[in-house]
């Protein structure tokens, strides 16, 4: 309307829940939110919010019986009035209301030879992950949802497509047929907002920078934006992909119970959910829950979640018990194998078996005694245990028998490495507080991602059947 | 020469006499010739009194970090079996001040047997289950408490499996294995200072 792009003022009363009256005599218009009043007039192109004056690129219009006000009188006036945060974004046409995170994300795609490069700039700089499944990547970004301007792909051979994904907050990219390998990285741009980078890279007989050499860490923090920023592989073989995260007891088996009347099984469920969420946003690993609800699941059975979904890491999650309330503080327990005796030492040392397949040939299997499968990964498994508990140190209180090897059920069986976190005894009035509020629990989940982090990096390509 | 068979006569006699004097004794006091070595045994009381022998018990510490042994008196058992069920009703009791019972009160002996290569089988009622504070460090203090009672006192006894109202079990409340017999472990009786691994 007249080169501005206009509201009618009876749409925003009622998305606002704001009440407009014209004043037909004095020619304006009052417009009330709460005990606030906007004051417009028909043909001026200012506005007066509870008697401070704003200034607007055109003044209301009438047509008909409908009045419209330019755009712009969203975010200047009427957020003013409303109170609140409200943010207008003409180019998507977007009105934003409240403290909701909805990041502003533009994304364009160069050819550069064997590769594809997607730039993606995210305003607000965002939190995001970049996760493979199967023909496609999918980033994540923690947001309610993206005001997201995607490009048409330029190099369908490498990016078939870039569209929303399927949760609210998320891309995918479709990948084309030359796609081998992808590469991300992340910087940081000008005022607060980010650069995602990721590169779709084809198969060449030539072989790429080897993924087993370990790649330069790139500085995230360096001031400048590079033109060629140094890549990070986000995907060399050998890396964690998937962890198994066991909430301890549930359903009938309530674990320990605190004097105040918390119970274990609420908390473990509790730490595990906030767990998962952290590591799936913030490291792209697929986590399992062995129980999502409250379900009574065998020892057994956590364990073969594990198993069965290949996981790389098993971490099972507790509260102490002890008939001394003053006692408090975590553990950390990894499995012994002093009580299994001969068993434990032929499991720990099984060697791949050469069997012959159908069609000719023989295949290596390995046979795994099941029930003693951690056999194989107790160094791991103590490293897992170091690692864990150097960053709960850091954090919360530990208790003075901080790392300890036990029998336990439960992880004999993981076919990985494993470890049990006792985070503290609920049995000790001011543990069973702690243990319940989300600042402690926030810290054990903070611990547990840096350790988690610590420990894939140390054994990044390395990550085999272990303690051999 | 007479004199050098005299003097080898005279020893394979004290040999021989020794060897029936342990082999006649010894069947008769199965249980205080071993618990002997490890704790001082005391004497028998008077004849009509009940006879105790010193045993070493094992209970959580004042900070609840470890599981001491604790010499207490327990009734004799006349066979090896009856001897370990003394020790383990004993075990099973109030904790001596200032300690406290690893083991939930009220839990019940119900059997016990000793099978051919050592390894004891402790039949508990299910009190042990229903009336157990659950947690990592309850379950293992639980558990050596028992194990260790019988190990540390009856050398005879290797290896020790709990069962619960006659049956075997995967654990007490979701820990510690229990599915085979678990031998002596000592490294909970106390906290090392340093490296406490």
């Amino acid at each position: 309307m007249a080169g501005q792009e206009m509201f009618a003022l009876d749409d925003l009363a009622r998305l606002f829940n704001v009440t407009v009256r014209e004043d037909a005599a004095a020619g304006g218009l009052t417009v009330t939110a709460g005990t606030q009043t906007i004051v417009l007039s028909a043909g001026q192109s200012l506005a007066s919010v509870s008697g401070r004056l704003v200034s607007l690129p055109a003044p209301p219009v009438r047509e008909g019986r409908t009045w419209y006000v330019p755009v712009d009188f969203v975010p200047r006036a009427l957020a003013l009035a409303v109170g609140g945060k409200v943010e207008l974004r003409k180019p998507s046409r977007l009105i934003l209301v409240g403290d909701i995170r909805v990041p502003r994300i533009v994304g364009r795609i160069e050819p550069l030879g064997n590769l594809a490069r997607l730039t993606v700039d995210v305003s607000p700089a965002t939190p995001h992950t970049v996760t493979q499944e199967g023909t496609r990547l999918t980033v994540r970004f923690e947001a309610d949802g993206l005001d997201a301007a995607l490009p048409a792909t330029t190099s369908p051979d490498f990016i078939a497509n870039v569209r929303p994904g399927d949760g609210p907050a998320t891309i995918a990219i479709d990948l084309g047929p030359r796609f081998s390998s992808f590469r991300t990285v992340d910087t940081p741009g000008d005022r607060g907002t980010s650069r995602l980078v990721i590169d779709v890279i084809a198969q060449t007989t030539e072989p790429q920078p080897s993924p087993s050499t370990p790649t330069p860490t790139p500085t995230p923090t360096a001031p400048q934006v590079p033109e060629t920023p140094p890549l990070i592989d986000l995907a060399p073989a050998g890396t964690l992909r998937a962890i198994v995260i066991d909430a301890g007891h549930g359903g009938a088996e309530e674990g320990a119970k605190g004097p105040g009347g918390a119970l274990e099984k609420q908390v473990t469920l509790s730490v595990a959910r906030r767990l998962k969420a952290a590591l799936e946003s913030r490291l792209g690993l697929r986590v399992i829950l062995t129980r999502d609800g409250d379900t009574t699941i065998g020892l057994d059975e956590r364990a073969a979640v594990a198993n069965n979904n290949k996981a790389d890491l098993f971490v099972s999650l507790h509260a102490n018990a002890s008939p001394r309330a003053a006692i408090s503080g975590a553990q950390v327990f990894y499995l012994s194998l002093d009580e299994y005796g001969d068993a434990a030492e032929r499991a720990a040392h099984t060697e791949s078996e050469s069997l012959p397949v159908f069609g000719g040939g023989s295949r290596d299997i390995e046979l795994i005694l099941w029930d003693m499968a951690q056999a194989r990964y107790i160094k791991e498994s103590a490293a897992l245990a170091q690692s864990v508990e150097a960053s709960l140190r850091q954090r919360i209180p530990m208790n003075a028998r901080a790392i300890q090897q036990a029998p336990f059920r439960v992880l004999v069986g993981a076919n990985m490495p494993a470890v049990l976190v006792e985070m503290g005894f609920i049995t000790n009035p001011g543990q069973e507080k702690q243990l319940q509020s989300d600042e402690f629990q926030n810290q054990i989940v903070q611990s547990l991602v840096e350790s988690i982090t610590r420990f894939r990096d140390a054994h990044s390509g390395s990550h085999q059947a272990g303690g051999r | 020469m007479i004199r050098r068979m005299a003097i080898g006569a005279l020893v394979v006699l004290v040999v021989v006499a020794l060897i029936w004097a342990i082999a006649a004794i010894a069947p008769r006091l199965p249980v205080r010739s071993q618990p002997a070595a490890a704790s001082p045994a005391t004497a028998p009381a008077a004849p009509g009194a009940e006879r105790r022998i010193t045993a070493t018990l094992y209970y959580v510490s004042e900070d609840g970090l470890s599981l001491p042994g604790v010499q207490r008196e327990v009734a004799f058992g006349d066979s090896i079996g009856e001897q370990a069920r003394r020790i383990v009703e004993a075990q099973l009791a109030d904790a001596p001040r200032p300690y406290a019972s690893a083991v939930p009160a009220g839990t019940s002996l119900r059997a016990l047997f000793i099978g051919e290569r050592g390894e004891a089988f402790v039949d508990l009622g299910g009190e042990i289950r229903t009336k157990h504070s659950g947690g990592s460090l309850a379950e293992i203090f639980t558990t050596y408490a028992i194990v260790n009672a019988l190990t540390v006192n009856l050398p005879a006894i290797t290896r020790v499996q709990i069962l619960i109202d006659g049956k075997e079990v995967d654990t007490l409340a979701g820990h510690v294995d229990l599915r085979h017999p678990l031998q002596k472990n000592l490294k909970w009786t106390e906290l090392q200072t340093d490296n406490d691994k």
